[in-house]
């Protein structure tokens, strides 16, 4: 019992993790129409940077801030520079592009800080485990994330929902023409956004630092994972990422945690063995199909 | 009827390409033979991509697969001491139809953004289930000690005639290809790619047109699979990753997309420009180590400013028929 | 007494809260020309979707030669003798004017399953669709890149099309939306020819296009059908002069 409620919070915190992604991106592709591949990139630039401001500093709150602020305009530089031409591409130029962009940034990141993986500390006052219940202790830091995801989604929703930015961006999920009818300056909302979804990719990035490995391509594996939450929760909606972010998390991770034990007691150990991982690491794929083959526009489908 | 300027380079590189082993057996350069039957067989690779994508706009992201699912059935029959080359290239083939047959029948229905998504997203489960079979290696892969046989026929241990085999193959898929998307079939699914609304309202079902051209361009990318694995004489998953399924692409797009001969040029610009990048004793060190970044400078510079590829250079005005 | 060639009942489309049909009767007979005409956003294009197929209906059916095609989709419509041409050009761009037409004929030549010889030199298709641009006035403009042909000659490839499926009820979207004046003239002379072999439903803005060729004219106003009839009744409706002509006046 322990165990499983061990591991349901070890899948809300990667189910977290991915909303952070999912959430920038689900918009960028929802409002801009773009395939941004290089969202990863992001993610990625974040821990690097959370990882080099908290040596450089000291102070993790600090460096937290700093790795924030330097994905935002890395973020911002990245959609200014190369981007924004992409806007009115078809999606096959977006890909081969962001995925240009994905090289350059594993690159250059790779330039600076070497090919191997980097050793992300953590403060001494995060480093502990809390007692949650009856004889399960739990990593500080993790639940750390889990509340920091859910503040973020509880902001986000404010944002979205309740604010006159949210209603841009609603209303440019929905339909792009309404929009730049209304006399907004469209160019400086896809900035915004895709400033807003870069600090986002970052944050996550800058909270994985610590419990996963920081290295080039780091970016690349979340992303893919991402992409399932999207298809998952529906292109352009916010509430489908939360969905599918948390569906995901925890399938993958209970997955991982309880298929092999789970497929022992039908089957014979060894044959588990042999099945149970690649099982595992097949489980969300089989999901996306299931969810796709019942509704092909995700499950929360902001636009008909 | 006069062939175009574009056929007859065809023609001419398919005759270089002919030559390269006495060339590279006069100049003792036996590297070269290797190179050029590695860029043959992802050319074969990447017409299988430009049948679906440059003439049936599906933009798949995930042809890779398919290339896996070929390396893994000559490598695992292989592995289990099954060395007969009809049967490791059927299967391969077969395999790797049934794979698009069953990604491309959920995928299909879908379109745009989802489209790429899931098609990648697939691919990517199929890494990582390739990495989780321990006993094909992991994710360190297996070597593959015997090549395919094809007893009394063509021995593959020789490097010339396995550079032959690749050839004629390679020559076989583009014919297929062109005769593919110039039949009424190709018609269907060019007229799907260039207006679907109009195609449905004259009476089209796009669907199982495009669906078939998936299946097609799978088991045809299953044979470049089971020939790469030859190749290589290494099973990995490594063959899946979808860095591959990029790399394909940006050769379909970089030779000239919807073009017969764009993926061959395409294939070796890409793995010509691979290769200057990492040991061309004139560049830099710097360069040698990092050049991912360079080559994807490259990518962007292209998409971003010569989209009609190699092939469009030849091309004088376009036009609806393709050579 | 034989069905009518069209019968469309109660046929309703809402987009939220808006309803763009809402409940159209119509009855469409063999042989005649039926246009359909109605102040902008009446609801016409919403309902030429859904009598195609593109759309799909609310409530309400739709029966066309005696059989409910209410549910079918857009191509088996088509292959039963139902075609469109949209109020947005739409053709082939990057093919040949022939391409155009030949696609429209292998569209209806059985299944397209052949893999290996080229369409292009197959004079079962490329025969009849030369004999359809001919028909169209398109004959000298057949190996014309589409894209590169004229607006008013877009609009003409588009009905050849539409005619090439050898439909037995053509549905005409504003075929003559965005021409000149000699281009429109021409292309309401070429329908008028058409008049009696075809049975066809037009809708129409151009109210000279439309009192020339319709039999007979439905005036759809909010969703609905508020009269229809031969033209001089039309014309002579109170009720339509207030809802639309008046408008226009």
């Amino acid at each position: 019992m322990i165990l499983i409620i061990e591991q349901i919070l070890n899948g809300l915190q990667l189910g977290v993790m991915l909303f952070l992604m999912a959430a920038g991106l689900t918009l960028v592709f929802g409002i801009m129409n773009l395939v941004n591949l290089a969202h990863g990139a992001l993610y990625m630039v974040g821990a690097y940077l959370a990882t080099y401001f908290f040596q450089a500093t000291g102070s993790f709150v600090l460096g937290v801030a700093l790795a924030l602020a330097g994905t935002l305009a890395v973020g911002i530089l990245t959609e200014l520079v190369a981007l924004r031409t992409l806007y009115e591409r078809d999606h096959l130029d977006q890909v081969l592009a962001t995925f240009g962009l994905i090289l350059i940034f594993n690159e250059l990141i790779a330039m600076l800080w070497g090919r191997a993986a980097i050793y992300s500390a953590l403060p001494e006052y995060l480093q502990g485990h809390l007692e949650i219940a009856a004889g399960l202790r739990y990593p500080l830091y993790r639940l750390l994330i889990i509340v920091v995801g859910l503040a973020v989604a509880a902001a986000l929703w404010y944002v979205v929902v309740r604010t006159r930015l949210g209603m841009l961006i609603r209303a440019g999920a929905s339909n792009r023409t309404m929009v730049a009818a209304l006399g907004i300056n469209i160019r400086l909302l896809y900035t915004v956004v895709f400033g807003f979804g870069a600090a986002l990719a970052g944050l996550a990035g800058i909270m994985a630092g610590p419990i996963y490995a920081v290295q080039p391509g780091m970016g690349e594996l979340v992303l893919i994972q991402v992409f399932v939450v999207i298809v998952v929760g529906g292109i352009g909606s916010i509430r489908g990422a939360l969905a599918g972010a948390l569906i995901v998390g925890l399938v993958d991770t209970l997955g991982r945690a309880f298929l092999k034990p789970f497929l022992a007691t039908v089957t014979t150990p060894s044959a588990a063995d042999a099945a149970g991982p690649a099982l595992a690491s097949m489980l969300i794929y089989l999901l996306m199909a299931v969810v796709l083959a019942l509704r092909p526009e995700g499950l929360f489908a902001s636009r008909g | 009827m006069k062939p175009s300027p574009r056929t007859l380079v065809l023609f001419a590189v398919l005759a270089l390409l002919a030559a390269v082993p006495t060339l590279a057996a006069a100049f003792n350069q036996p590297f070269y033979l290797d190179l050029f039957r590695r860029i043959m067989i992802f050319a074969i690779a990447a017409a299988s991509l430009n049948l679906i994508l440059g003439y049936g706009g599906m933009v798949s992201f995930g042809h890779a697969a398919y290339l896996g699912i070929g390396a893994y059935a000559v490598g695992v029959l292989a592995h289990h001491g099954i060395h007969n080359g009809w049967l490791q290239w059927a299967v391969a083939i077969g395999g790797s139809a049934l794979v698009a047959l069953v990604i491309g029948a959920v995928s299909i229905r879908t379109s745009g953004i989802y489209f790429i998504m899931i098609t990648l997203a697939f691919t990517q489960m199929l890494y990582y289930m390739g990495i989780s079979i321990e006993e094909y290696g992991g994710d360190d892969g297996i070597r593959v000690a015997k090549l395919s046989q094809f007893e009394g026929l063509i021995d593959l241990a020789n490097p010339t005639a396995f550079y032959y085999v690749v050839l004629a193959l390679l020559a076989v898929v583009l014919l297929l290809v062109h005769r593919l998307v110039n039949s009424r079939f190709g018609m269907v699914i060019r007229a799907a790619k260039s207006n679907d609304a109009r195609t449905r309202a004259i009476g089209f079902s796009p669907y199982p047109y495009r669906l078939a051209a998936f299946v097609i361009a799978g088991a045809i990318c299953g044979l470049a699979g089971a020939l790469l694995v030859n190749q290589t004489a290494y099973l990995t998953p490594e063959f899946m990753n979808w860095t591959r399924s990029g790399e394909l692409m940006f050769m379909v797009i970089l030779g000239g997309i919807g073009t017969t001969a764009g993926p061959l040029f395409g294939a070796a610009a890409l793995l010509l420009l691979e290769d200057l990048l990492q040991g061309w004793s004139l560049l830099p060190k710097l360069v040698h180590n990092f050049w991912q970044f360079y080559l994807g400078i490259v990518l962007v510079l292209v998409v971003l400013f010569a989209k009609r590829g190699l092939a469009g250079l030849l091309r004088g005005s376009k036009d609806g028929a393709d050579g | 007494m034989a069905e009518p060639m069209l019968v469309v009942e109660n046929l309703r489309k809402s987009f939220g809260a808006l309803a763009a049909t809402d409940g159209v009767n119509l009855e469409v007979r063999e042989g005649e020309t039926h246009a359909i005409i109605g102040p902008n956003g009446a609801g016409k294009t919403t309902l030429i979707s859904q009598l195609s197929g593109t759309l799909r209906t609310d409530e309400g059916s739709i029966r066309f030669a005696g059989e409910d095609i209410t549910e079918l989709p857009a191509p088996e419509r088509s292959r039963k003798g139902l075609a469109r041409s949209f109020q947005i050009t739409s053709i082939y761009r990057e093919f040949t004017a022939l391409d155009n037409v030949a696609l429209a004929v292998q569209a209806h030549a059985g299944h397209s399953f052949r893999f290996w010889r080229p369409a292009r030199a197959d004079a079962a298709l490329r025969d009849p669709a030369r004999a359809v641009l001919e028909e169209v006035g398109l004959g000298a403009r057949a190996e014309l890149v589409a894209a590169n042909l004229a607006h008013g000659e877009q609009r003409q490839l588009e009905i050849a099309m539409a005619l090439a499926t050898r439909p037995r009820l053509l549905l005409l979207d504003e075929p003559v939306a965005g021409m000149g004046t000699d281009e429109s003239l021409r292309m309401v002379e070429f329908l008028a020819t058409l008049k009696g072999s075809k049975t066809m439903l037009l809708v129409e803005h151009d109210m000279d296009a439309v009192f020339t060729l319709a039999d007979r004219i439905s005036v759809l106003v909010y969703g609905r059908i508020i009269a229809t009839g031969r033209p001089e009744e039309i014309r002579a409706n109170p009720e339509v002069r207030a809802a639309y002509l008046g408008e226009e006046a």
